[in-house]
């Protein structure tokens, strides 16, 4: 079940993480700080929103609201046609995965090329990111070099990372240079000045946002701050807890678009604040904590069930404890509910995180109303023939485990057969499609305990 | 778009009402460090070079001579940089005294549609910086008219040079010192080392899509 990927590097991120905050007393008033400043700006969320947009307004930042993807989407569609644009190119933003924007403009005839490393490894092999930070972390060097001969560069040698980031950077070069429109996320917007904030180590992120004509920041309605006395604290728990780094490589904070005399930087900035459930969240006093989130990823690094299954098994954009709060938040606690269920409630992620989001709180709220939600809707139809698979399941299972000398047989049947089963069953597809199928044990339980010299009791 | 926003705003007004927010407590303080220069200039180094960035430290006088060295050592056969500025005209001087030390002098003046070509053709690329934050090593820079936003990114090598008076302790004392809050300049950077990356199996690997090298002339 294990992927050594994810093995290799979650014993090391977490020990570079607590490096970074040496002096504990240190560590714990900056997340008292950083989340009380997080606590005041969501409590004052619809005046700093409508601080934030006319300071951007007069700087010559254009301003949207989109309550949902679908609006955001076809917001940045528009921007895009009337930029003629053919190609953008894309610096990380999870919001544009939220709305699956590069989909969305790829049916409307517009080429979205992710630039983040990580994010392009993943779009050209057709896959989805599965870390909000280290997108690419499930893949080994082999696999990527693979990646790269067969559909990035096949002429040239791709086989270190040294040689594949070259050619990554050949190849993304030519793309900034020609891309008509760039896309970008916002880490922090700041209400009394109307500035972008982008934390990045690449320098993708400032091409997208200087090189092409038009760029768009794509923004939750949460990430915005009052002052900019704010951001140094939120920016050294974000780097922190992220990748254990004192601070990024570049921090960039876009006031204006070009101005008279400047010779580059985009023509249009355009900023699209999106809510998609968000405003939603906030009318639980509890729920609404879940805004506080900065994104940095540390509730995944310290998570014990992420850092064995991988984000892919989440199935959603948002993956490991914090996707756990905010997808059946964003998608509806019916369809997306069963995510609060696969937890233990362990607290690895409530100690981690830097803003102190109280995330096992959350995710007993969210059970809670997914019992409710249940009692009202569905009950009669969880109860009725729709499950016969699973009534007949449960019935088996009493059956099984009130005979031992049934239990006993089909044990020692399964342990000899099981592994034979195909991972691509019907039965098990939805499963295995993303996550690895357990194995049995070669001898069961029993048979072990015998051998082990314990006598039974 | 216009209803998305007053329904936006009215859900989260709506909300706040009935529900009672926590009085924004008093927040911790952060001690901030009393640094003098020196130890300034020892946290900035150490932290820069960490992160792969080449420091030469000089005075304005010796700054010729160590360039020049710099210059001959990376191969920089042309360089581009910003007219009118106190760094370029220094380089200008020193081109006229001796040409055959000094690369061919680019200075970036069209607008970027007009001179992509050079911009990344380029051996290397001059900055001013605005001051430098101890704390976290980095540079601060405000790229404007004279010097562009792409000035410290499209070229290879990012030369950079900093007074060392001008280092503060803490990114939030150089947000108070700076006193940017209103008009904000167009784009502000903070540059802490070239570009990197790590998203092929954490193996960290610097010159991603920035610069691959920064080299920092810090003047004494």
């Amino acid at each position: 079940m294990d992927n050594p990927c994810l093995k290799r590097v979650f014993t090391k991120l977490p020990e570079k993480r607590w490096v970074m905050f040496l002096d504990s007393g240190e560590l714990e008033t900056l997340r008292n700080l950083a989340g009380g400043i997080r606590r005041d700006t969501v409590s004052r969320l619809p005046d700093l929103l409508e601080e934030l947009e006319p300071n951007c307004q007069q700087n010559g930042i254009q301003v949207h609201w989109a309550q949902t993807t679908e609006e955001a989407n076809s917001i940045v569609l528009n921007i895009a046609r009337k930029a003629d644009a053919k190609l953008a190119v894309k610096g990380k933003s999870m919001v544009s995965e939220e709305m699956e924007l590069n989909h969305f403009l790829a049916e409307n005839g517009i080429e979205a090329l992710e630039s983040d490393l990580g994010e392009y490894i993943i779009q050209v092999d057709h896959e989805l990111p599965s870390h909000i930070i280290m997108p690419a972390i499930h893949k080994n060097r082999e696999e990527i070099s693979e990646v790269f001969q067969k559909k990035v560069a096949p002429a040239k040698k791709s086989d270190t990372a040294e040689e594949m980031t070259e050619t990554a950077r050949q190849v993304l070069r030519d793309k900034f240079r020609r891309a008509e429109l760039g896309i970008s996320g916002v880490n922090f917007a700041v209400a009394e000045t109307g500035t972008l904030c982008l934390v990045e180590n690449e320098g993708n992120g400032r091409f997208c946002t200087t090189m092409p004509r038009v760029h768009v920041a794509l923004m939750g309605i949460e990430k915005v701050v009052g002052k900019l006395e704010d951001l140094p604290p939120l920016l050294t728990v974000l780097t922190r807890s992220a990748t254990g780094q004192p601070i990024t490589t570049y921090f960039n904070m876009i006031s204006s678009p070009r101005q008279d005399g400047e010779k580059d930087g985009p023509e249009e900035v355009h900023l699209v604040l999106l809510d998609n459930g968000r405003s939603r969240m906030y009318e639980d006093e509890l729920l609404r904590d879940t805004l506080l989130c900065i994104r940095c990823g540390a509730c995944m690094n310290h998570c014990p069930v992420y850092t064995r299954i991988g984000g892919h098994a989440y199935q959603s954009v948002y993956p490991g404890p914090i996707g756990k709060i905010l997808t059946p938040q964003l998608e509806g606690i019916d369809t997306a509910g069963y995510l609060a269920d696969a937890s233990s409630l362990c607290g690895a992620c409530v100690e981690a995180c830097p803003v102190k989001i109280p995330i096992t709180d959350i995710l007993l709220k969210l059970r809670h109303k997914k019992a409710q939600s249940k009692k009202e809707h569905h009950w009669t139809e969880l109860e009725g023939a729709k499950n016969l698979f699973e009534k007949i399941t449960w019935k088996g299972w009493k059956f099984a485990f009130s005979q031992p000398w049934f239990y006993r047989m089909q044990a020692s049947i399964l342990s000899r057969t099981a592994q034979f089963l195909p991972d691509q069953l019907p039965m098990l597809r939805s499963w295995s499609r993303f996550r690895m199928v357990p194995r049995f044990s070669e001898k069961p339980l029993h048979q072990l305990v015998e051998e082990a010299g314990i006598a039974e009791e | 778009m216009d209803t998305s926003r007053s329904q936006i705003l009215n859900a989260l007004r709506n909300s706040r009402t009935g529900i009672p927010f926590s009085e924004s407590q008093d927040l911790p303080k952060i001690p901030v460090p009393e640094w003098n220069l020196e130890e300034k200039v020892e946290r900035l180094k150490n932290r820069m070079e960490a992160v792969h960035t080449e420091i030469h430290e000089c005075t304005e006088k010796g700054f010729g001579k160590i360039f020049r060295e710099v210059i001959k050592q990376k191969k920089i056969t042309n360089l581009l940089y910003g007219k009118k500025t106190n760094w370029g005209n220094k380089l200008e001087a020193m081109r006229q005294r001796g040409p055959k030390t000094m690369p061919e002098l680019i200075p970036y003046q069209k607008k970027i549609e007009d001179c992509k070509e050079t911009l990344f053709s380029v051996d290397a690329g001059l900055t001013q910086t605005m001051g430098a934050i101890a704390e976290t090593g980095s540079l601060i820079l405000k790229p404007d008219g004279q010097e562009p936003r792409l000035l410290s990114l499209v070229p290879p090598i990012h030369l950079a040079v900093l007074d060392s008076k001008r280092i503060y302790s803490t990114f939030g004392e150089a947000i108070r010192e700076e006193g940017w809050s209103r008009p904000m300049p167009t784009n502000v950077l903070l540059i802490s080392g070239p570009s990197k990356t790590a998203d092929i199996e954490q193996t960290l690997v610097y010159g991603i899509h920035g610069p691959k090298q920064l080299i920092l002339f810090l003047i004494r």
